[in-house]
This record gives structure tokens, C-alpha cells and sequence, in this order.
């Protein structure tokens, strides 16, 4: 087992957490999944540099360490706190349903791949499965956001969507500045308790958290 | 074939007949274990195969010859599918290029002819029953058959035993996680065939929630020992591919390869039988969403083989 199959098949595994996350009802299952999909996504920045040989470096390790932090600690606790706190566990009509979910995620996965197949790069990536699994992260990501009712749901769209990002600033790892990564890291933070309060203020005024009420202008 | 091959393929044969009860008794034997009791007597299997044969059979008027071929017919197809599919060695007793799609057909013949003699009864249940089993069984047809794309992608060959023969340990080598989703895929495809949990409950006697159990309840004697043993042969074939293709071994002289693979097949029947003991059977509306995630993983894998996306 060298670096290389391990990086691999992490990155199917990546794939997989994402097709679960689809095909899951249950709201906090939906966020343990994510949690894990972070947390294996965390050690993609020191395998990234071993890939190319070199011992990893501080960067990485401080990259990793705010990953595991942010995204597998602190936004998990929030969520997980606000469906306790809730009556809603479930995820129970979405607009798209979660067998036919978990399809069209499969097609934008093929698609991804064919996508990524054709994409000139400026430098090559470490592992051919970068940029086809960070596309399909994105992907995945929007059609949890866009087919979910849910507000809890729509923030891991959301957090599944900027997990992709991640993936895909892996192949520009050593341009970018550490500064903008730990900036990424707490837009993310911020953003994800902005909505937490939101949901929180939803829950309270209207006594559910589906997106979709709020459409109507008027209570009937 | 060498003079030895055709010498060791009379045993083998027997024990690919022989074999099947056996791996019934084990899983039988695993959920009793699991449940702290003794369970059954290990042959139970075969004396309940004995005692059914020498039973009378029972006809209802409203049968035609459809509902006599039923069980035949499923038992003929799935002894023919045994002569294609490796079990204890490497090779088949035949083999020709393309006959992994014969193989599927002839399960789907099988199931086919259950189906129609369910029907045939003109029962209400067993309607009920054929028409789940026809539901999941095209279902878990997409899944098997994208698993069988990367397998005979990463073997280069379309015949059966070859495709999951010695060729594949390079496979597992350079595409290794899309053989793990051919396995996991695979698996889905085992459970949801041979009627196990968490797709069908074998052990439930409860003509609403039973699939395949409500489709025989009008079979007796002999017919329904054809059936009971046919369910078992399935259950050793899927299996048998199930492992070849998991654990190929590079060409090893038999007499490691065979104990080997009886081992493993042990091993299987117990996973099952642990399958079975830790999870309840899914809702009947949620089995389309297992299947889908088997269709997916196949996918999944043959896109990773064939944009040759790994290094």
C-alpha cells in the first residue's frame, strides 16, 4: 500500500460519503457523514506532499490542523446541537426524491469525470482523481442545496460544496497563501453560524425548518 | 483440458452439488450462534431436502403444466449456470468467450419460470410476491451487469472464469478501489438474489412481507426440494463469483486452491449470516434506494476503469 493507492481510494471513499449524504433521511447521519468526508479530506494536504516526495511542511500541517478543527469539530457540534434542540430529524419530502437523488448525483459524477478528462491543466495534478472528484464534490454539493427543503440540509449542501473548493485548491496547494486558506476556513465558520442563528430564528418564529413555507408571503 | 483437469473435475462437481445445503446450515447455524442458541443439526438442511422428496405432491386444479415446470425449469437453469461459473478451482467445466451473459440469462430464466408458476396458482399473495421479485430482480440486473463490465475490463477477457480468474491480481493493482466497489456491488447483488436480509427475510413466514418464500407456498414434495436446493445453488454460484473476484488467486495449484476457496465460502455464508443478525430488513420502499447505491457503485467503478482515471 503506497501513498498513492491510499490517496486513491480516499478520494473514492470521498465520492461515496457524498452519494450517502444524498441517499440519507436521517438530518444528523447527514452531518456525521460530513464530518467524516472532512476529516479524511484533512489528510489530503500531507499526502498531497508526500506524493511529491517531500516531508510535509508547515503549511500543510497547519492546513490540516484548521480543517480538522473547523470542519470536523465545531460546525458538526453546531449542527448536531440545533437538530437535538429541534423536533425535526428527518429530511421528509424533498423535491427530488432520495432514489432518484442519489442518480442524478451518479450522473454528475460520469459527467464530472468526463468533464475533468477534457480540462487543461497548468500543472499536473498529483492524482488523476483530483480534479474529477472535486467537480463532483461541487456538484453533489449544489444538488444537496438546491433538492433538500430542510434548512439543516442546505447548510451541508453548502458545506459539501466548499469541500469541493478544498479539493480543487489542493492542486494549487503551494500557490496559494496560507493566509487565504485560513481566511476560506473562517468565511466558512462564520458563515455556518450566521446560519445556524438563522435556523435557530426560523425554528422559533415558525416552528419548522422547511425553506419552502417561507416562500409564502402570508400565513394562511 | 489436461488428462488431470477432466480427473479433478468429477469431485469438484460432486462438491459444487454436494455443497450448497451445507452453506445454508452455516448461515442458519451463525444466526443462532449470534442469538445464543445451538441451533439445527449441521446436516438439517439435507434431511429436509430428503424428507421433501419422498413426500406426495399436491396439484390445485387451477394449475396447468406452467406451474409443474416452475421448479424444473429454475433448477435445470441453475445447473447449467453451475457448469459456466468457477467455484472450488479456477476453471469451469465449460467456458466459452461470452458466457457471462449466458450465466445472468440463465438466472433470469430461473427466475422467470418461478415467477410465471407463482402466477399460475392465480393466488392474490404469490401475484404480489412475483411481482416484488420481477421488481428487484431488474433492479439488481444494472447493478450485476456494471460489475461485470469492470471485471472484464480488468481481466480482457468475456468468459466467466477467466474474468475472475488469475488476470484480475494485476487489476486489484492498479484500479484496487473500483475492484472494492465491484465488491461492495457485488455483495448488494448476492443479498437482493438470493433473497436474504436486508432485502427479503428467507425466515419470515408472513405472506405480506415475504418475497420469494410467498411465491413457492403453493409447491410440495419434490417441487419444493427443487426449489429449496435451487435457492441454495444460487446462493453458492453468486457467492462463488462474488469471491473470485474479491480474492483472485495467482494461479495456485488446486490442491491449495480448492481447501482455499471452501474456506472463504464458509467465511462468506458467516458474513451473511452476520448480515442477517445485525440489521433488520429494510422497508419494502426503501430496498429501490440499496439497489440504486449497488447500480451507483457499479457505475462508479467502470467509470474509474474506463477513464483509466487511476494513474
Amino acid at each position: 500500500m503506497n501513498v498513492q493507492a491510499v490517496t486513491d481510494s480516499v478520494l473514492v471513499l470521498v465520492i461515496l460519503l457524498n452519494l450517502g449524504m444524498l441517499a440519507s433521511s436521517r438530518l444528523a447521519t447527514g452531518v456525521r457523514l460530513f464530518a467524516l468526508q472532512s476529516l479524511l479530506l484533512a489528510f489530503l494536504p500531507l499526502a498531497e506532499e508526500a506524493l511529491e516526495a517531500q516531508s510535509p511542511g508547515i503549511h500543510a500541517f497547519i492546513i490540516a490542523g484548521g480543517t480538522i478543527a473547523m470542519k470536523v469539530v465545531l460546525i458538526p457540534y453546531i449542527l448536531l446541537r440545533i437538530i437535538r434542540t429541534g423536533e425535526v430529524h428527518r429530511e421528509v419530502e424533498p423535491f427530488i426524491g432520495f432514489t432518484a437523488s442519489v442518480f442524478v448525483g451518479a450522473l454528475l459524477v460520469i459527467g464530472s469525470f468526463a468533464v475533468a478528462m477534457r480540462l487543461p491543466l497548468p500543472a499536473p495534478p498529483a492524482s488523476k482523481l483530483i480534479v474529477p472528484v472535486a467537480l463532483s464534490t461541487l456538484l453533489l454539493g449544489l444538488l444537496t442545496l438546491v433538492s433538500r427543503v430542510k434548512a439543516i440540509t442546505q447548510v451541508l449542501g453548502f458545506l459539501v460544496l466548499e469541500n469541493g473548493i478544498f479539493i480543487l485548491g489542493l492542486l494549487l496547494l503551494k500557490q496559494t497563501p496560507l493566509l487565504v486558506e485560513l481566511g476560506i476556513l473562517l468565511d466558512l465558520f462564520v458563515g455556518v453560524f450566521i446560519m445556524a442563528i438563522v435556523v435557530y430564528h426560523i425554528r422559533r418564529e415558525f416552528d419548522h425548518m422547511d425553506t419552502h413555507l417561507l416562500d409564502a408571503l402570508k400565513e394562511t | 483440458m489436461s488428462v488431470t483437469r477432466v480427473i479433478a473435475a468429477i469431485p469438484e462437481a460432486a462438491a459444487v452439488i454436494a455443497l450448497p445445503p451445507l452453506l445454508l446450515s452455516i448461515v442458519v447455524k451463525t444466526k443462532a450462534w449470534f442469538a445464543g442458541r445451538v441451533g439445527p443439526p449441521w446436516l438439517q438442511p439435507y434431511l429436509d431436502l430428503y424428507k421433501l422428496m419422498n413426500k406426495g405432491v399436491v396439484y390445485s386444479k387451477t394449475t396447468t403444466w406452467v406451474f409443474r415446470a416452475g421448479p424444473i425449469v429454475n433448477l435445470a437453469a441453475l445447473l447449467t449456470a453451475a457448469t459456466l461459473v468457477p467455484v472450488l478451482s479456477s476453471g469451469s467445466l465449460f467456458g466459452f468467450a461470452g458466457d457471462v451473459i449466458l450465466v445472468a440469462y440463465l438466472f433470469a430464466l430461473g427466475r422467470m419460470f418461478t415467477v410465471l408458476a407463482a402466477l399460475d396458482t392465480g393466488s392474490s399473495f404469490e401475484g404480489m410476491g412475483a411481482s416484488r421479485e420481477v421488481t428487484f430482480g431488474t433492479m439488481s440486473e444494472p447493478a450485476l451487469f456494471l460489475s461485470l463490465i469492470v471485471l472484464a475490463i480488468g481481466s480482457k477477457s468475456l468468459q466467466l472464469s477467466e474474468m475472475v480468474g488469475s488476470q484480475l491480481f494485476a487489476a486489484w493493482g492498479t484500479v484496487g478501489p473500483a475492484m472494492l466497489l465491484v465488491v461492495g456491488a457485488l455483495l448488494i447483488v448476492l443479498l437482493t438474489e438470493t433473497c436474504r436480509v436486508p432485502v427479503d427475510d428467507p425466515a419470515t413466514h408472513l405472506e405480506l412481507t415475504m418475497i420469494h418464500e410467498v411465491m413457492v407456498l403453493d409447491h410440495s414434495g419434490p417441487d419444493f426440494a427443487y426449489i429449496t436446493y435451487g435457492a441454495a445453488l444460487k446462493f453458492l454460484l453468486l457467492g462463488s463469483i462474488l469471491l473470485h473476484a474479491a480474492f483472485p488467486h495467482p494461479g495456485w495449484p488446486l490442491w491449495i486452491d480448492a481447501p482455499l476457496r471452501l474456506i472463504e465460502l464458509v467465511g462468506l455464508a458467516t458474513v451473511v449470516g452476520a448480515i442477517e443478525c445485525s440489521m433488520a430488513r429494510l422497508r419494502l420502499n426503501r430496498v429501490p434506494l440499496l439497489l440504486a447505491g449497488a447500480t451507483v457503485l457499479g457505475a462508479l467503478a467502470a467509470v474509474l476503469t474506463l477513464t483509466g482515471s487511476m494513474r
